[in-house]
């Protein structure tokens, strides 16, 4: 079957089958490896990306399922060479280790931010515990969002946005 | 400083801009946080196939016959391969780490459930997953082997009926320490206290599962295996050895790796079976286990059932630690530890305490099991052994009604007594351990939680504060004593000097998240005062490093770190020639001031480390007897392992009426000597931290009495997740380590092997009022409750 979608900004039509996961169309058909897939289970959250914003995890979607929508990867955060403040802030606060877990930790974090742009610390952990990093131990991927959602507040133009 | 060519840079801070030691942000963060990094599955070849497992579902049953024709038949497939195929080819078994043989793909028999049967190549991922529902496997089940305590029993079916003349499920004995002395100086001890501990079977489970695309060039013979190794050098010398390939035509590449743990030190029959693959087919083999494969099939840890035994005075001196082990080493020894060792470091189990005696005996058995043993940060079985021993402490706080924190410090190994040697031979290199619990102490206001504990209690209310003080042995280690599979567990490094005085340096080691590219670069950076960013640092490519073991066991630093450290002063060292020419002064009459030599006493006149790498490859004389360039080798052999130590403690709730715990602080000192990346050193405990959580209160992989594993999935084996964690609160203190050449000990497993025990004491001790003095892990709700209700089952 044929499908269309949005990814980063760009629109893509290719011929898959019907039991594609979303994540290895993302992976394996468009070659954007930052997108990870780390379970069968639905519990890891490792191959989470945005769908018109909201995130979702990727291995959970048929790429069926997200023709006509908007999806937003990892590899679209950073707009016109400058970074996100969620990766920024993930930098600067030591949110990430090996990294296999971070790009579905970063979109989460910037769906909860586009929502509730000053989350407690609990929000935080609330919006991220649908995922597994086996290396952090999160406080330091709660400080990571708190960095972004401080910066942003201080300079409140919308970098990178929806794409 | 002025860093210019990093785009990067500019969102650093000059504060993380430190030359040589301090916070600086990771160099390997900008392609990580672009989704840029280059995991194994990211590996894409022209032609490339794909490569599947097929499993046993039985743990014990043996092959009938297997018909691959169906699958064979589909469109898509390339190839079918069995064990019969493997072994035509003397390729159906393979070394382990230990010294025995494991199956690549099973040929008489299978001896544990999900064990490799036959693997199939495809052109895409999901055709060959469709082609495994095809293939017909004709098992005859014998009964398993799953209750370690009945392994040995005489009519206990026998698992490894591959190894000449097995009549049973032993494995291996093992003791250390001195028996008599320890039954003397429990004879005189006014108070004995035993205690049946169980460490149950966990799993690393590292985000990333394992896999390798194997590519064999045709017509070169050259092998390129992309890997999720901890160990690049050390699986390349075993394939060579294994598969009798030509060493200098393997080149192994462990990219980016998504975590390891220790999970991924072991090398794993998919690896065996891509290589195979791709020198059949002539074409790139990629495999990427699942979550279940990589849960049920590759390195477990721990499954240990401990009776520890203490000896101490009625006013608390300890006298002696008393150990038996029944070690459960599923179907294959598959243990990554030094030859040596085979209990790994299990013999640190005297702890931080000065004791009169100690004594282990051990047996370790094969059982319907997968293989494994030591991952999961456990420092080579240190987790094992500071948890028994920061158990059995506490249960003797408990028969003497005695602080747990005054009891550990009355017996702490004093700071006059360093270099201490144990009872059971190890040489503590260097501690000062009073000031580090009082510090945790001290962070987490001590005196007054026992006061609010006392308030809560006589409101029914349940609070816990849980101690563990640790004491590691890390950084494997001396060659005259440690090898794995013969090669000795020394490290090299080599660091190149550019004209422009920027660096590349070369590493033996392999970071999967710890940093090596941040770390390492700065310890060059302190040594030769130019800038960290001016160096790269190369590693996990076998062609492009110099041989070493790999990042396991907390050794990156301890062993690589030296050398790296060594290394560059080696480079200064011949710096410091080319100075004396470029001065015109003697060697003797220069002065290092940290990036530049300098006339002693004259300021005016200096080379700076920069100044000197053009000279070395520029024009002009240099030195007589001195060659051009700027560079040095080496290979670090560790006079003595490494003993960082920390000061844990953990405060938990538990709901009477659900039994849930609730960890709501843990501080947690740590002593890794000198501290290279004060950030990277905080990271690499919250995360150890995390784990024991983790396997205190939730992870366990249990079987049923079938061999069916109970934990195959995310949704089975249940890892903390941020909502289970509390905010770490961490501290420090730092006593070198008098053999490092920068005093550096050594972190990434420490939080591992000291946070299980202060959880489990938490909950311990929130439990008194119900009289209890032990429970095993996981803590979970239901293992609570019947704790409570007098009813505790151990988990194995
Ligand atoms: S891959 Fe684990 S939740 Fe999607
Ligand atoms: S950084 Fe390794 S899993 Fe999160």
């Amino acid at each position: 079957m044929q499908v269309t979608m949005t990814v980063n900004g760009e629109e893509v039509t290719k011929e898959i089958e019907g039991r594609l996961l979303l994540v290895h169309f993302i992976r394996d058909h468009l070659g954007l490896t930052g997108t990870h897939w780390g379970c069968d289970t639905s519990n890891c959250g490792t191959c989470v990306v945005l769908m018109d914003d909201e995130p979702v995890k990727s291995c959970t979607v048929l790429a069926a399922m997200a023709g006509g929508r908007q999806v937003r990867t990892v590899e679209g955060l950073e707009v016109d060479g400058v970074l996100d403040p969620v990766q920024e802030g993930f930098m600067q606060c030591h949110g990430l280790q090996c990294g296999f877990c971070t790009p579905g930790m970063m979109l989460t974090a910037r769906a909860l931010l586009d929502d509730n742009p000053d989350p407690t610390e609990h929000e935080i952990r609330e919006a991220i515990s649908g995922q597994i990093c086996r290396c952090t131990g999160y406080s330091t991927i709660v400080r990571s969002v708190q960095w972004a959602a401080n910066a942003e507040s201080e300079s409140p133009v919308t970098v990178g946005g929806a794409s | 400083m002025t860093v210019t060519d990093n785009p990067v840079a500019s969102f650093h801070d000059n504060d993380q801009h430190p030359v040589g030691f301090g916070r600086m942000l990771r160099k390997e963060d900008p392609r990580l946080i672009r989704g840029k990094g280059n995991f194994v599955d990211d590996v894409q070849l022209p032609g490339m196939l794909h490569l599947a497992i097929l499993r046993s579902p039985y743990a014990h049953a043996k092959i009938l016959g297997i018909d691959v024709s169906a699958a064979q038949a589909h469109p898509n497939v390339v190839a079918v391969i069995t064990g019969a195929d493997l072994a035509e080819q003397g390729l159906a078994w393979m070394p382990t780490l230990s010294n025995d043989v494991q199956a690549v793909l099973a040929t008489d028999k299978v001896r544990f459930q999900h064990q490799e049967v036959a693997f199939v190549v495809a052109e895409d991922r999901y055709s060959a997953r469709d082609a495994l529902e095809l293939i017909v496997v004709d098992y005859e089940p014998i009964d398993p082997v799953m209750d370690v305590r009945k392994a040995l029993e005489p009519d206990a079916p026998v698992i490894r009926d591959d190894l000449d003349g097995k009549t049973d499920n032993h494995c291996f004995d093992w003791e250390t320490g001195d028996a008599a002395a320890t039954d003397a100086a429990f004879a005189k001890a006014d108070v004995v206290v035993t205690e049946d501990i169980v460490y149950p079977r966990v799993h690393p489970a590292p985000m990333e599962t394992c896999g390798a695309v194997a590519n064999v060039d045709q017509i070169s013979g050259q092998l390129t295996l992309w890997c999720t190794s901890q160990a690049p050098h050390a699986h390349r010398t075993v394939y060579a050895l294994v598969a009798g390939l030509p060493e200098h035509k393997i080149r192994v590449i462990a990219p980016d790796i998504g975590g390891g743990f220790g999970n991924k030190v072991p090398i794993y029959p998919g690896y065996v079976c891509a290589i195979v693959a791709s020198l059949v087919i002539g074409k790139p083999v990629k495999w990427m286990e699942d979550r279940t494969e990589n849960l049920v099939s590759t390195g477990f840890a721990r499954d240990y059932v401990m009776r520890g035994e203490i000896a101490a005075t009625s006013d608390g001196k300890i006298l002696a630690v008393r150990t038996n082990v029944l070690a459960d080493h599923g179907a294959f020894n598959g243990t990554a530890a030094p030859v040596k060792y085979p209990a790994g470091f299990f013999g640190v189990f005297t702890g931080s305490y000065d004791l009169e005696a100690a004594y282990c005996n051990m047996t370790a058995v094969y059982t319907n099991k997968a293989p494994g043993g030591v991952a999961y940060a456990c420092s080579f079985r240190i987790t094992e052994a500071v948890y028994l021993v920061e158990r059995i402490v506490d249960c003797l706080a408990h028969e003497l009604d005695m602080d747990p924190a005054e009891l550990r410090i009355k017996n702490f190994i004093q700071p006059d007594q360093f270099p201490y040697t144990t009872k059971t031979g190890w040489v503590y290199d260097s501690g000062n351990y009073e000031p580090a619990m009082r510090k945790a102490m001290d962070m987490i206001g001590y005196d007054e939680l026992r006061r609010e504990q006392a308030e809560k209690r006589e409101r029914g209310e349940l609070m816990g504060i849980g101690i563990a003080f640790f004491t590691e042995a890390v950084g494997a280690g001396p060659r005259k004593d440690m090898d794995i599979l013969g090669l000795g567990m020394a490290d090299g490094c080599e660091l190149r000097m550019h004209p422009t005085g920027k660096g590349v340096l070369r590493l033996s080691v392999k970071t999967q998240g710890q940093g090596h590219e941040t770390t390492f670069a700065q310890i060059v950076s302190e040594e030769l005062g130019i800038p960290p960013e001016d160096l790269e640092v190369v590693h996990g490519d076998t062609d492009n490093t110099p041989f070493g073991l790999g990042t396991y066991g907390s050794r990156s630093t301890p062993v690589s770190g030296a050398a790296a450290a060594l290394v560059a002063r080696k480079v200064r060292d011949k710096a410091q020639i080319i100075a004396s020419g470029m001065l015109e002064v003697s060697v003797a009459d220069l002065e290092w001031m940290k990036g530049s030599f300098q006339v002693k006493g004259d300021p005016e006149k200096s080379v700076t480390i920069q100044d000197i790498a053009m000279k070395a490859h520029g024009a002009g004389d240099l030195p007589e007897g001195v060659e051009g360039g700027l560079e040095a080798q080496i290979c670090y052999n560790p006079e003595n392992l490494t003993y960082p130590f920390g000061a844990y403690i953990c405060v938990v709730d538990i709901d009477p009426g659900t039994a849930h715990v609730t960890v709501r602080r843990f501080v947690a000192v740590d002593d890794c000597g000198t501290q290279i990346n004060p950030m990277i050193i905080e990271g690499q405990v919250h995360g150890g931290l995390t784990d024991g959580v983790g396997m205190a209160l939730m992870e366990i992989i249990e079987f049923d009495e079938l061999g069916n594993c109970l934990g195959g999935s995310f949704m089975d084996y249940l890892i903390p997740t941020a909502l289970e964690v509390p905010d770490w609160e961490t501290g420090h203190t730092v006593t070198p380590s008098p053999h490092h050449p920068i005093g550096a000990k050594g972190i990434g497993e420490s939080a591992t092997v000291g946070s299980p025990p202060a959880v489990v004491n938490a909950v311990i001790d929130a439990l008194k009022p119900f009289g209890v003095r032990h429970a095993d892990m996981p803590l979970t709700p239901s293992r609570v409750w019947e704790t409570m209700q007098g009813n505790h089952t151990p988990p194995i």
